[in-house]
């Protein structure tokens, strides 16, 4: 045995010290920079609707969108009824959901946010097994308007089952299991969640800041680009129908998409509970894509619990 | 191979292991593969293969593909190098034949379930570290340590003084990759977010590249081509700067794959530079493998193995070209995220790495087995499509990609860059596929030369036989 070969001494220490300082700078020094960042409004709005984790967790280990909050518009206050003011968008976690990243880790808020949230916000209030509304404030700190996450369970008592009871359906937006959906089928391999910040402004929005991604994960920025980027698309379209036509077979509104067809989110029946016959869809779209029909068939409305209807919501959140 | 799972680590033959993982890492290449023409197909021809709902659907096979030639092919191959080739350099035997048996079981095993899950659409959401965390973890402890304690055992229990070039490399990898799997999933293990989860993704993708696909391939070559050629290797302080620079340099730049992000400036600057630097690994293994070639050029057209490896270095110097400046701000907004990656990536995997490993799993195979190569014809049938399949597909994506990159710039809609993009995704489909068909070929080849190909005596290597058919 040569073990204690003196080279293989020095040599096994001169790697230890080059793999440590190499890690020493693309590891910890970013972290103090990553971690001084902190949350806007977007990153709360993100955070908040997306739920804990929108990738593998054993709270939805099958990625169907569950463990997720629903993202509702109150209008009128749900305790009295009383109109409000300005519409309000709430983010509603029901009983048992996991608690967005920030509100358990608040320190990921970032300095000013954390404060807020906690001392005014009274986030530390919400709890999993009860559940919890929260909405987005903002608030002085140290001279500085802040974005902060206000727990409404603790400071007006809107509990997530008087918020749901008064909710109509056409304000409930499920952007949290949507965002489930958008990673569970690769939609990011080819959409890109990240316009570059040199070419990409007029087509596709303004490039994300530091502080738009607290408290979100994954990011799924995407990296191959077949597809336009998506960070801003509800800005640039913002119709439902559009996107559930395109959804169901994009070559229905984009003869030259190469995208799949996301029909199958759909689910075994349409809105009135009929079963969707996909094969005599297909077979139709065939013969009107082979020009013996005039027009495609008809694109059937999605039940209230499918699983488009959370993409097509997430989508449309894509401001 | 079963059997030996409960035998006496005694009564295993010799190099059991390492054919073990040399068949399984070319089935892992068929699947792969053929994934990778289905997948390409789906681009070209959207509407075809509809009806077999989210299971053949493009989102749901894009990462498969991906996962079975990293660690399918790939890793395998590795593996099968390192069970073979770090023993013959210490002069020794396998530390333990049965923990490599062991090992390749429960990676296939492994692999298929993560695979599945993969493909059933339960990720974690993070490009290359797409496994959920109970893979990542099963692949940790169940894959890749159980790999580096038999690299290192070996090594430790060598019947040499010195440790050659090509175990460095297998010892240092196999640590590394152990590092980067363990921190490039914190975010899944302790549930990081935003840009910290960002930035690890492509801290794992990168380093997964650097130290572990990159050193691991040229240790390959490093120990192929002074072998057959029977030329010693040209320089071993090269080698030491190619060994140190992989460690300092290649290990650094992961924010150059997010110039676009709101990452820190100095952080991106920073990698930027160091990116460039990998020049000097890459210019010091591929001079070190042609100079090593003096006098024997011959055997590049005539032996199969040095053909393989020779044309393996000869991609690294495009892709090293590439890869150097395509990640400075200068020339990255303009191929970011277009084809052009897509095809860099490929020259890479397929390209540079894949050429090495496939002389390695030949040599070893025909080595271990002492079997000849069954068939010459089937060999070179194999190099050519895979080559010519390979070339097609490289020179469509970097095509397909300078289109996007000018799309991009003079701001084209959309569509109209990916209607120029038609002709170039069905030749890629065009090129995968024969890469695919290549290795079904290939496979047959290293099968019949399993059950028939001629017997090499003891003391003789296969490259010393001649070929029957």
């Amino acid at each position: 045995m040569s073990v204690n070969f003196r080279e293989y001494k020095i040599g096994a220490r001169m790697f230890g010290l080059a793999l440590g300082g190499s890690m020493l700078i693309t590891l910890l020094l970013p972290s103090f920079d990553i971690a001084a960042s902190v949350s806007t409004d977007v990153a709360l709005d993100k955070q908040l609707s997306a739920g804990w984790d929108s990738g593998w967790q054993l709270g939805d280990p099958l990625l169907k969108g569950h463990n997720k909050p629903v993202k509702v518009l109150v209008k009128n206050d749900p305790l009295t009824g009383v109109a409000l003011a300005q519409a309000e968008t709430v983010y509603v976690y029901p009983a048992g959901t996991s608690l967005p990243n920030g509100v358990t880790h608040s320190d990921n808020l970032g300095a000013g946010v954390k404060d807020l949230s906690l001392e005014k916000g009274k986030i530390k209030d919400a709890k999993k097994e009860s559940g919890a509304v929260f909405l987005i404030n903002h608030g002085a700190f140290n001279g500085n308007n802040l974005p902060y996450v206000e727990n409404a369970t603790a400071t007006k008592g809107w509990t997530p089952d008087a918020v749901m009871a008064k909710a109509d359906d056409a304000n409930v937006s499920h952007v949290g299991s949507g965002k489930t959906m958008f990673v569970r089928e690769g939609c990011w391999w080819c959409h890109t969640l990240l316009p570059e910040q040199t070419q990409d402004w007029q087509a596709f929005g303004t490039p994300p800041m530091l502080g738009d991604f607290n408290g979100e994960s994954p990011t799924a920025f995407g990296s191959d680009r077949k597809a336009p980027d998506l960070l801003h698309v509800g800005s640039r379209n913002s119709s439902k129908e559009w996107m559930m036509l395109h959804f169901f077979n994009p070559r229905l509104v984009q003869p030259h998409s190469i995208m799949p067809r996301f029909d199958y989110l759909w689910g075994e029946v349409d809105a009135n509970g009929k079963k969707i016959d996909f094969d005599k869809w297909r077979a139709e779209y065939n013969e009107y894509h082979e020009g013996k029909r005039v027009a495609a068939p008809e694109v059937p409305m999605y039940a209230k619990d499918s699983e488009i209807r959370g993409l097509i919501d997430f989508v449309l959140s894509l401001k | 191979m079963l059997k030996y799972l409960f035998a006496k680590n005694e009564d295993i033959p010799a190099g059991s292991s390492a054919i073990y993982f040399g068949f399984s890492s070319i089935v892992w290449f068929v699947i792969g593969t053929g994934l990778g023409s289905f997948n390409a197909a789906k681009l070209a021809f959207p509407d075809a293969f509809v009806g077999g709902g989210e299971f053949f659907s493009f989102g749901h096979m894009r990462q498969v593909h991906v996962h079975a030639v990293i660690f399918g092919w790939i890793s395998m191959a590795f593996a099968m190098a390192m069970m073979y080739i770090t023993p013959v350099l210490g002069n020794t035997k396998l530390w333990s034949e049965k923990l490599g048996v062991w090992n390749c079981t429960l990676w296939n095993v492994g692999l298929s379930l993560g695979l599945t899950v993969l493909w059933a659409g339960m990720t974690s959401g993070r490009e290359y570290s797409d496994f959920p965390w109970f893979i990542d973890l099963y692949l940790a402890v169940a894959v890749f340590i159980p790999l580096a304690v038999n690299v290192w055992m070996t090594i430790l229990t060598r019947r040499t003084q010195g440790i050659y070039t090509t175990n460095w490399f297998f010892a240092a990898a196999t640590f590394m990759v152990i590092i980067v799997f363990i921190v490039g999933n914190l975010p899944e293990f302790f549930h990081l977010t935003g840009l910290t989860e960002a930035y690890l993704t492509w801290w794992f993708a990168h380093n997964v590249l650097g130290l572990w696909i990159t050193p691991v391939a040229a240790a390959i070559a490093y120990y192929t081509i002074p072998k057959v050629t029977g030329n010693p290797l040209y320089s071993h302080r090269i080698g030491h700067l190619h060994f140190w620079s992989v460690v300092v340099f290649y290990s650094t730049p992961a924010a150059h794959h997010l110039m676009s992000s709101p990452l820190p400036e100095w952080l991106k600057s920073f990698a930027s530079v160091e990116g460039v630097l990998i020049l000097v690994p890459a210019i010091a293994f591929v001079s070190n493998i042609l100079l090593t070639m003096q006098g024997k050029w011959n055997m590049f057209v005539e032996n199969l193995e040095v053909r393989f490896t020779v044309t393996g270095c000869l991609l690294a110097i495009p892709l090293n070209m590439q890869g150097g400046f395509q990640q400075t701000r200068a020339i990255n907004w303009y191929v970011h995220g277009t084809g052009w990656i897509v095809a860099h990536a490929h020259l890479a995997l397929l390209g540079f790495s894949t050429f090495l490993e496939g002389a390695a799993v030949y040599l070893g195979l025909q080595t271990l087995m002492k079997r000849k190569l069954y068939s010459l014809t089937l060999g070179n049938v194999h190099f050519w499509m895979l080559l010519i399949g390979f070339s097609i597909y490289w020179i469509s994506m970097t095509i397909a990609g300078l289109i996007q990159g000018a799309g991009k710039i003079y701001e084209v809609p959309y569509i109209d860059v990916v209607i120029a993009e038609h002709p170039y995704m069905i030749a890629r489909w065009l090129g995968g596929t024969m890469v695919f068909i290549s290795n079904i070929v290939w496979l047959y080849n290293m099968w019949m030369t399993a059950r028939e190909g001629t017997v090499v005596p003891a003391g003789r290597m296969p490259h010393e036989m001649a070929y029957e058919r």
